[in-house]
């Protein structure tokens, strides 16, 4: 690959796709968005049908187990990471390479904070009882909130490695459209959590 | 596969206008975030505040319908018009949540109703 040196005035306006390689990420990481979508969407269901279920006499329910605060600070420290890698995308447009690592950084830590923090609900959940295989209600629970907390691990190892990989290339033509489907994957990672927060935390206190 | 792309200088005009559209973007997008945050509060108060769950459970619903439009149209840029095969794109992720939406309707009938 030959290497072209940018200015901000031949920056193409949208470097995730000039090239045809960036063309072709676009559309894989839609194509594996939509299949994530139905994957996500059979958690949900198993969820929804086995949930407050398990053995007779179980002492825990939805309505009692989850706290709203928790899930609140938590559903704040992923939207507020969806923006700040709008910020990097923003950055990645402008020809800024700065930018774009401090706010893909500043997502991560984000990411990271929310990451804890689900990793101390799990724990505390562990704690009292409420295991993997305490109940269908459980298994169901940590299937599916554990899934989605795979796929920010997943995200976290990816936006690091790319932030580390091109810290001394500088922006181009060929990490450009890499950076841009993290992006990507991320905001979904966030979509995933807005039916978390309400189907799981909000409507589970419900009842 | 190919990283090769045509590409020129822009003219300073040119630039100029490019860096004021993506600041105005940029700025838009700010908004929906903050559209965004008040709609997770409202969820979250509703909830809290103790309505009537036959009233609030259709409602944190929809709050969450708008929100996730608002993340696919405008941070993940499904409305932009010069995306590669955007169409085809757009088919395919109302496909998967024509199919997640039937994934509900089928477990919760099938198993409880």
């Amino acid at each position: 690959m030959e290497e072209t040196k940018f200015t901000p005035q031949t920056w193409p306006d949208h470097p995730e796709q000039a090239t045809m390689e960036g063309k072709n990420k676009f559309v894989g990481i839609w194509i594996f968005i939509c299949s994530d979508i139905v994957l996500f969407a059979s958690v949900f269901a198993t969820y929804l049908s086995l949930k407050d279920k398990g053995p007779a006499g179980m002492e825990f329910s939805a309505a009692e187990l989850y706290e709203l605060p928790l899930a609140f600070v938590m559903t704040m420290l992923l939207l507020t990471s969806s923006l700040t890698s709008v910020f990097a995308m923003y950055h990645m447009k402008n020809y800024n390479f700065k930018g774009v690592q401090t706010w893909m950084i500043i997502t991560v830590l984000l990411g990271l904070g929310f990451l804890g923090l689900e990793i101390y609900e799990f724990y505390h959940y562990v704690h009292i009882g409420f295991g993997y295989t305490q109940s269908a209600f459980s298994s169901a629970f940590f299937t599916l909130v554990g899934t989605h907390g795979l796929h920010v691990v997943i995200g976290l190892v990816w936006i690091t490695c790319l932030i580390v990989r091109n810290a001394r290339r500088g922006l181009n033509l060929y990490n450009a459209p890499k950076y841009y489907a993290a992006s990507i994957y991320w905001h979904f990672i966030d979509v995933v959590w807005v039916f978390i927060f309400t189907v799981v935390y909000l409507m589970g206190v419900l009842g | 596969m190919g990283h090769g792309t045509e590409f020129r200088a822009k003219t300073k005009a040119q630039y100029q206008y490019d860096r004021h559209h993506n600041a105005v973007h940029m700025r838009k997008q700010v908004v929906n975030f903050a559209i965004m945050i008040f709609l997770t509060f409202l969820a979250f108060t509703v909830v809290v505040a103790d309505f009537s769950p036959f009233f609030i459970k259709p409602l944190i619903l929809l709050l969450a319908g708008i929100q996730v439009v608002l993340q696919l149209y405008s941070f993940m840029h499904m409305d932009d018009k010069k995306g590669h095969h955007i169409g085809v794109i757009q088919l395919f992720v109302w496909t998967g949540a024509l199919i997640a939406f039937t994934f509900f309707i089928t477990f919760l009938t099938i198993i409880w109703w």
